[in-house]
């Protein structure tokens, strides 16, 4: 991976828009909070940061970490820390569709090279990267998990697993034109049952 | 207590330590130096560079010792192979990613990596692959930033957040991408932040101003006091040659500890700037280069027929106001003034000073602010209320709402506010509740049943008790308590200087006191002796060249009453002479007795007179003040704070460039980050 991940920069912008928690999402904060004793209400930096990166077209800008450090009553630079260690926080705008491709050892014995090279094909732009017209950001990354199941790719929340050249395309091409996926194997199985 | 003790063995000698130490503390009452980075004293212990592994018996690995406790019976080895080797390998991890620049880095030949990978490291690089390279980091006008030669010990991101008290420094990213800066890399706003240059065990952080000036093998080391508040921080100074290069804290464990402010640290460029290099003297209404002969001439003649007074400055030392008090007695009793603000007392010794140990404060539950700005007027005073603050004190402030770096109640502009109902609820549970009114107030107190009320209040809630005084009076100037002690005001009264009779003198004799503008003396025939050109020279009719405090020994009362003393460094710019020697010159002609021919008998008068004095670094002991008056009864006074600006507080700092910069930088930027903490 490249420095230019955009999880994995120390280099904060601001998005020029204010930042300020939506109806649901305070509801949620409220919640969280209560989870932690008194006075370690800090603790909640983590989940808030994910509030904050799905509220705010998926990645955090300095407004989201001035809005935090506020909400739980603690210094910027704490925010700034936490958000610049974990590569899932954004620190740069990314495109409607962050397409996370796993390229840990079993995604890779599996093929996951030729899903990459799809995909860049497809969405016609470079690893780390965010097409022209801003529908996708293609990162690569390393393990999600689904090991059983590669190669697979993350867009945004979903997994989609089981994958071969030609469903990547096809799940590119729904996305493209607006039509619903099927999430998960590709392949029919349910979870990791035997192929 | 031998319940606290335990059996330990360093490399296989035998010790009783106390059980609350870690390993790495322990090594060193056995007399075994650890190397070590991120590890220190003051700060909390995070155990990230793992340069201090020592082995203990029956552990499988090496343990960092500065992070490990120590356990009954436990044998620690701190020299064997293993050890060895294991500090190898972590030295080659730490110089990985470190530059080969020592020949231009600043920090060389007192650097803690330099020396230690002489010590502990190997003799050759094994590396060939490329180091990684840091940006640089703007961190203000004060701290230059080579990020890197950054080994991520993280002493300034907890300097910064644990004493200086102001979060604003960070390592973002992890791995081979940390880097430490501050938050969107605005300037450090704390009084405190030069002190990080010394904690930075590499060349990362070092010094602006001092850049690329000097080796530190190239200059002389002069131990001295900071003057530029009443704290008495012990510095030392760097010179080489006729010129100071840098200023650095001693430690005083008492004191300062191992801080000082940024204005001691970095307004020595100011010492050279507009200075008074030779007599000058007033001929028609302009100031006109002169000779000491020629303006002792004229003053001599004046001093025949006028009645002097004398005013004494903020920066001038003991043996000074003893040479200008001896002097002056000569035209008879209360004629000589340091109280130029206007700054109440009564007559003892507790009503002027710092009246708990500096390194009490932190044991206060409650401290009540009364007219005083710590952070800007003594900044170490302020860390010590922060370290209390820390340790769950409450702060109440009364006076003008002031920003601090830390949470205040603040109770209202007036006096009266101390009989605020929830303060007397607070101070009732309260076991050890401290007061410090500050020259805001002081200086307004214009009966001294208020004083005597203060003193009353801090009575009747066992603020003052038989075995404590925690009534503190703080003044931020560092000659005021030793010019008291030496009985150099002119009155007891409130107002002292607004209540001169102007008619009763006719020519003024300032020691480096910018007061003797005011309007007051403009029928007077003014003397100023002193070391910079501002306004109190500018409007005086003969102007004398006196050096400043690095440029003659002196002594120093500090605010809790310590005398200290502050060495020569260098000699007089110009032709300046020593304020007791003209005075001497003067005695001579005029036939009036001034026995002392050297500065140093002149010294020991002093002591003989005020033996109390002469013992440098201990506190002078009092009796507590016993004015008490039966009913508490505060006057309304608005409090006027003495120090504005942190950076621009007296004629020396404010011809400094460095601190013109942090005024630009830090004060006048509107900083993003007032709303964190």
């Amino acid at each position: 991976m490249s420095g230019n991940h955009p999880g994995l920069s120390n280099n904060f912008s601001r998005s020029g828009e204010k930042f300020s928690w939506s109806k649901d999402n305070l509801r949620s904060i409220k919640n969280i909070i209560s989870k932690y004793p008194k006075g370690r209400e800090q603790s909640a930096v983590m989940p808030l940061l994910y509030l904050a990166q799905e509220q705010n077209n998926n990645w955090i800008s300095i407004e989201c970490i001035e809005t935090i450090a506020e909400t739980l009553n603690m210094p910027k630079i704490r925010v700034t820390e936490v958000a610049s260690f974990y590569s899932m926080y954004n620190t740069r705008p990314v495109g409607e569709n962050l397409v996370q491709i796993c390229r840990t050892s079993p995604c890779w014995l599996r093929g996951s090279n030729k899903i990459t090279k799809t995909i860049c094909k497809e969405t016609k732009c470079e690893i780390n990267d965010t097409s022209d017209d801003n529908k996708f950001t293609v990162v690569e990354v390393e393990c999600l998990g689904a090991c059983s199941n590669g190669p697979m790719i993350q867009i945004n929340n979903d997994f989609f697993e089981d994958l071969d050249e030609e469903s990547t395309k096809k799940i590119i091409d729904n996305i493209k034109e607006g039509k619903p996926n099927v999430i998960g194997s590709q392949k029919g199985r349910r979870s990791s049952e035997n192929a | 207590m031998s319940d606290d003790l335990i059996n330990i063995k360093v490399n296989q000698k035998e010790f009783q330590v106390d059980k609350n130490l870690t390993v790495m503390q322990a090594c060193e009452i056995a007399g075994e130096e650890i190397p070590r980075f991120c590890y220190h004293d003051k700060l909390s212990i995070a155990g990230n560079c793992r340069m201090c592994l020592v082995e203990i018996e029956k552990a499988p690995k090496l343990v960092s010792s500065c992070t490990m406790p120590l356990m009954e019976g436990m044998s620690i080895i701190t020299n064997s192979e293993k050890v060895n080797a294991g500090r190898k390998g972590v030295m080659e991890f730490l110089l990985i990613n470190h530059p080969l620049d020592c020949p231009i880095c600043d920090q060389g030949g007192e650097c803690d990596l330099q020396d230690q990978a002489m010590y502990y490291g190997f003799d050759k690089s094994r590396y060939k692959e490329n180091k990684r390279a840091v940006d640089n980091k703007n961190m203000g006008p004060l701290v230059n930033t080579i990020m890197t030669r950054c080994i991520h010990c993280t002493r300034c991101v907890r300097f910064a957040t644990e004493v200086a008290g102001v979060p604003e420094l960070g390592m973002l990213g992890r791995g081979e991408n940390a880097e430490i800066t501050t938050y969107l890399e605005q300037s450090i706003t704390s009084e405190l932040s030069g002190n990080v240059i010394d904690l930075c065990p590499v060349g990362a952080l070092t010094s602006k101003p001092y850049q690329f000036k000097a080796r530190p093998w190239e200059l002389k080391r002069t131990d001295s006091i900071d003057i530029f508040d009443s704290v008495g921080s012990n510095i030392r100074v760097d010179s080489r040659a006729e010129e100071i290069l840098r200023v650095t804290p001693r430690t005083n464990e008492y004191i300062n500890e191992e801080w000082i402010s940024d204005k001691v640290r970095f307004n020595y460029d100011g010492y050279y700037q507009q200075r008074i290099d030779t007599p000058y003297i007033k001929e028609n209404q302009k100031l006109s280069i002169s000779n000491w002969e020629e303006s002792l001439k004229v003053l001599k003649e004046k001093l025949k027929t006028l009645k002097p007074l004398a005013l004494i400055g903020e920066h001038v030392d003991l043996e000074t106001g003893y040479a200008i008090k001896k002097f002056m007695s000569n035209y008879g009793k209360n004629n000589v003034e340091c109280r130029t603000d206007n700054h109440a007392i009564l007559e003892s010794l507790d009503s002027y000073r710092f009246n708990t140990p500096l390194n009490d404060i932190e044991n206060s539950d409650l401290i009540i602010l009364l007219g005083t700005n710590p952070k800007i007027e003594t900044p170490i005073i302020n860390h010590k209320i922060f370290k209390a603050y820390n340790n769950d004190a409450k702060v109440f402030n009364i006076g003008e709402n002031i920003s601090l770096n830390y949470k205040t109640e603040y109770l209202g502009e007036s006096l009266s506010n101390l009989n605020n109902e929830n303060l007397i609820k607070a101070l009732k549970k309260s076991t050890n509740p401290l007061i410090i009114i500050g020259s805001a107030f002081l200086n307004k107190i214009k009966n001294i049943k208020t004083l005597k009320s203060i003193f009353s209040y801090a009575d009747k809630y066992k603020v003052i008790t038989k075995e404590k005084n925690n009534l503190n009076f703080l003044n931020p100037y560092a000659s005021r308590v030793g010019q008291l002690i030496i009985g150099n005001t002119t009155n007891n009264l409130c107002e002292p200087f607004s209540n001169l009779k102007k008619d009763n003198f006719e020519l003024v004799l300032s020691f480096g006191s910018e007061h003797i503008a005011n309007e007051q003396f403009n029928n007077c025939f003014k003397v100023y002796f002193g070391h910079h050109g501002d306004d109190g020279a500018m409007g005086s009719d003969i102007v004398l060249p006196t050096p400043l405090y690095t440029e003659k020994n002196g002594t120093f009362v500090n605010i809790e009453g310590r005398p200290q003393e502050a060495k020569k460094c260098h000699n007089p710019i110009g032709s300046a002479k020593e304020e007791w020697s003209i005075l001497k010159k003067l005695s001579d002609e005029l036939s009036f007795d001034f026995t002392p021919n050297t500065f140093d008998q002149l010294r020991s008068e002093l002591f003989d007179k005020h033996p109390i004095l002469s013992d440098y670094h201990e506190i002078i002991a009092v009796e507590n003040s016993t004015s008490i008056t039966p009913d508490i009864e505060f006057e309304d006074c608005k409090a006027e704070y003495p120090v504005s600006n942190f950076y621009m507080s007296d004629v020396i700092s404010k011809n400094s460039v460095t601190m013109a910069k942090c005024v630009e930088e830090i004060i006048s930027t509107p900083s993003l980050l007032e709303k964190s903490a």
